[in-house]
């Protein structure tokens, strides 16, 4: 429409002048690029947003799918916050962020920085670390899960045992079953960690690598000075990507410890599993939610915290 | 012409099609997959929609993870099945969702109900009404693998004093003393906590629920039934929770020479590359035996109404008629829920169903509120005397507060 009228504006007519040609240019783009903007506005409103916002709401109320919401304040909050096993809960979603993240980030950027001066098979290798990533991770946790089981068919512990080591009991343990779950969680990210960080190590020109080579720079000193300061706005990326991926695990949880969710004794059991069981075995939709704000907040106090950190001083 | 003529068809076509919905009801029939299930009911389908022209069924199925889920969700949405299967443990959430709808007696009359069905059926019932009817019920039994048996030289158990010796004979451990091949399987998760509840607490002279369904079983009975268990695993070194993942995998990869399971498990056993066969679930030392009974019901969704709910109680009728429950016990191995069908001579002699049989005699049914939150506080009780050396009565008493905290806020 708006466009077949500006073209018919051009046509030297006695019409008086409309509305749309008198704009100035910038605001006709302006325009423009607000007509364009409100598909995908319109889209995050009605997919995202609001639903956020209703599950604020239905965080306030005893919604059980079947009953009509009936508001109670801030009742499901104080229910959850007296509840030992959210804060068992918190914990374990704690401990896959700040043993997950560093971890997975070191080794990527171990491995990309490696990898970067391997040309030898350099591709294939690369495809290699890549391959767990397109794994989906239901059948993943099911590999892993078989690795870890006790004699005689656990690989893990059949090797143990070779070794005349004691066999461990991994997922069937309250302490090792955490980190068991996290090896492969951290195993499934690291190809696309070693993607990104390679990308990043092969956008720092090669110029201030010579420049500090002919100035007597060791190795050590160039990662420290160069390729780590230069590397800053990949980190960061890879740091809050995984951040929030490790906050919101659950398919690695869920597909290891399917006979006991979560289990043994909530050892491995994350927030967003607990938000699952809580909504879709127990039906507490509104307790789910209120445990959803939880999620949300936490993600976002994590994501500001490490913006902030990790921002540009300028 | 030639227009003219092709537009006289395509009106014809569309009348026929019109007479024809307005004749043909199709009805949604839902259960979760379960491969032998599945084929039982589209078997049991396709002989209704013979006799039946006029009414289609429509067979649906969901994950058993993800079943109960979708019949909630579906009402939510205003559209759920005119014939659901649900477990009798379920029945309270059902009925206070109106998910389903009372059978009508004159359809269904109580007095032929109960005439005719196994007394178990009453789990059915909340108030003057029947909410569902089973195809089949289930009892427990050990499952017990010949040729590993007999190369230890020993025969199945009649009573627990015996089990023990069983376990031990068959139990292959390297030199470390790791469990190669278990002489039973410990699986909290599977059906062992139902053994425990209704056969072990009662085997040592206590009772797992009061006369008003309160939890009884925080007392010596309870806490000599847990030891007994738990003991298979930390003093036998016959059993571990865990090997091979799951119970049933063990023995059906013949790594396990005993184990309790239901009947549900015979269809998929029969593939079972070894001998193998079935005994009661043994008994103490008196003598005295129980078993853990259950079964999925049918029943009407709250939904279906008019020819639609009419089409819904003639296929209700008809997969709880002894047609249906024998074709079911053909295909799934399940026992029929009519006394008449399940109870006669052939079955009674039959080496794999009659220990079953045998069993629903002295059955108990659990009333769950919360079916998988209540196994789920047994499982922990099992873990935390395993995994963290809580003393067992502890470990019960522990458990008995949760799992009483459940039924009472189910009741509110």
């Amino acid at each position: 429409m708006e466009p077949a009228r500006a073209a018919e504006g051009l046509v030297p007519e006695a019409k008086s002048l409309r509305f749309w040609d008198r704009l100035g240019i910038k605001t006709k783009q302006a325009v423009w690029a607000w007509i364009f903007l409100a598909l995908p506005i319109a889209f995050y409103v009605g997919i995202r947003f609001y639903p956020t916002a209703q599950a604020f709401w239905l965080s306030l109320t005893d919604w059980n799918l079947l009953r009509t919401p009936r508001f109670i304040g801030l009742e499901n909050y104080a229910k959850m916050f007296a509840d030992p096993v959210f804060w068992k809960v918190f914990q374990n979603t704690f401990l896959y962020l700040i043993l997950g993240t560093p971890i997975s980030l070191v080794l990527a950027f171990f491995i990309a920085w490696h990898l970067d001066r391997v040309r030898f098979m350099h591709g294939f290798i690369r495809a290699l670390y890549f391959l767990p990533f397109l794994t989906t991770a239901a059948a993943m946790g099911w590999v892993w899960r078989w690795f870890y089981q006790p004699l005689p068919i656990g690989a893990i512990n059949g090797f143990l045992s070779w070794l005349g080591l004691a066999q461990q009991p991994f997922l069937r343990s309250t302490t090792q079953a955490l980190p068991a779950v996290l090896v492969p969680a951290i195993w499934a990210g690291l190809g696309f960690q070693i993607i990104i960080f390679l990308a990043g190590l092969r956008a720092i020109p090669q110029t201030y690598y010579e420049a500090a080579r002919i100035d007597g720079l060791g190795e050590w000193a160039i990662l420290r000075k160069i390729t780590l300061p230069l590397l800053k706005p990949t980190t960061v990326f890879l740091v809050v990507f995984s951040s929030i991926g490790f906050l919101r695990i659950f398919d690695q949880v869920y597909n290891m410890t399917t006979n006991d969710p979560g289990g043994p004794l909530n050892a491995t059991k994350p927030l967003v599993l607990m938000i699952y069981q809580t909504a879709f075995s127990s039906y507490q939709m509104g307790y789910a939610a209120a445990q959803t704000v939880i999620l949300f907040t936490i993600l976002l106090i994590v994501s500001l915290i490490q913006l902030y950190v990790m921002r540009e001083k300028t | 012409m030639f227009k003219t003529a092709k537009a006289a068809a395509l009106a014809l076509g569309v009348g026929f099609m019109a007479m024809g919905s307005a004749q043909a009801v199709e009805i949604e029939y839902w259960q979760y997959v379960f491969d032998s299930r599945v084929k039982a009911m589209d078997q049991l389908i396709q002989n209704f929609e013979a006799a039946n022209p006029g009414i289609t069924v429509k067979h649906t199925t969901f994950p058993y993870a993800d079943y109960q889920t979708r019949v909630v969700a579906a009402k939510a949405a205003g559209q759920g099945p005119d014939v659901v299967q649900l477990f009798y443990g379920w029945l309270d959430n059902f009925v206070a969702g109106q998910l389903i709808q009372p059978l009508d007696p004159a359809v269904f009359p109580h007095a032929e109900i109960e005439g005719e069905f196994f007394p178990i059926v009453e789990a059915m019932k909340r108030g003057e009404d029947y909410y569902g009817l089973p195809t089949a019920v289930r009892s427990l039994a050990l499952f017990y693998n010949k040729d590993l048996l007999e190369k230890a030289g020993v025969e199945p158990p009649a009573n627990l004093e015996d089990f023990l010796k069983v376990a031990e004979a068959t139990t292959q451990r390297d030199r470390s003393g790791n469990i190669l091949s278990a002489g039973v399987t410990l699986d909290m998760a599977g059906q062992d906590h139902h053994w425990w509840r209704e056969v072990l607490i009662r085997q040592n002279g206590g009772e797992p629920y009061d006369a008003e369904g309160n939890v009884a079983y925080d007392s010596e009975a309870g806490a000599a039934a847990l030891k007994f268990y738990t003991d298979l695993q930390t003093e036998q070194n016959v059993g571990l929770l865990g090997f091979m993942d799951e119970g049933q995998a063990a023995f059906r990869a013949g790594l396990a020479a005993m184990t309790i399971d239901g009947t549900f498990r015979l269809g998929a056993f029969a593939a079972n590359p070894f001998a193998w066969g079935v005994v009661e679930l043994p008994a103490d030392a008196k003598g005295e035996r129980s078993n853990y009974s259950s079964y999925f019901a049918n029943a009407i969704g709250a939904t279906a109404q008019g020819e639609e709910l009419e089409a819904a109680q003639k296929f209700l009728a008809y997969i709880a008629s002894p047609e249906a429950m024998g074709i079911w016990l053909e295909t799934v191995g399940e026992l029929p829920a009519r006394r008449e069908v399940a109870l006669t001579e052939e079955n009674l002699n039959d080496p794999i169903r009659a220990p079953f049989l045998k069993g629903l005699e002295y059955a108990h049914t659990t009333r769950f509120y919360d079916e998988a939150a209540q196994r789920q506080t047994a499982i922990d009780m099992v873990n935390r005397v395993l995994l963290q050396k809580q003393p067992v009565a502890e470990a019960v008493a522990e458990a008995a507060k949760a799992e009483q905290a459940i039924i009472d806020a189910a009741r509110k």
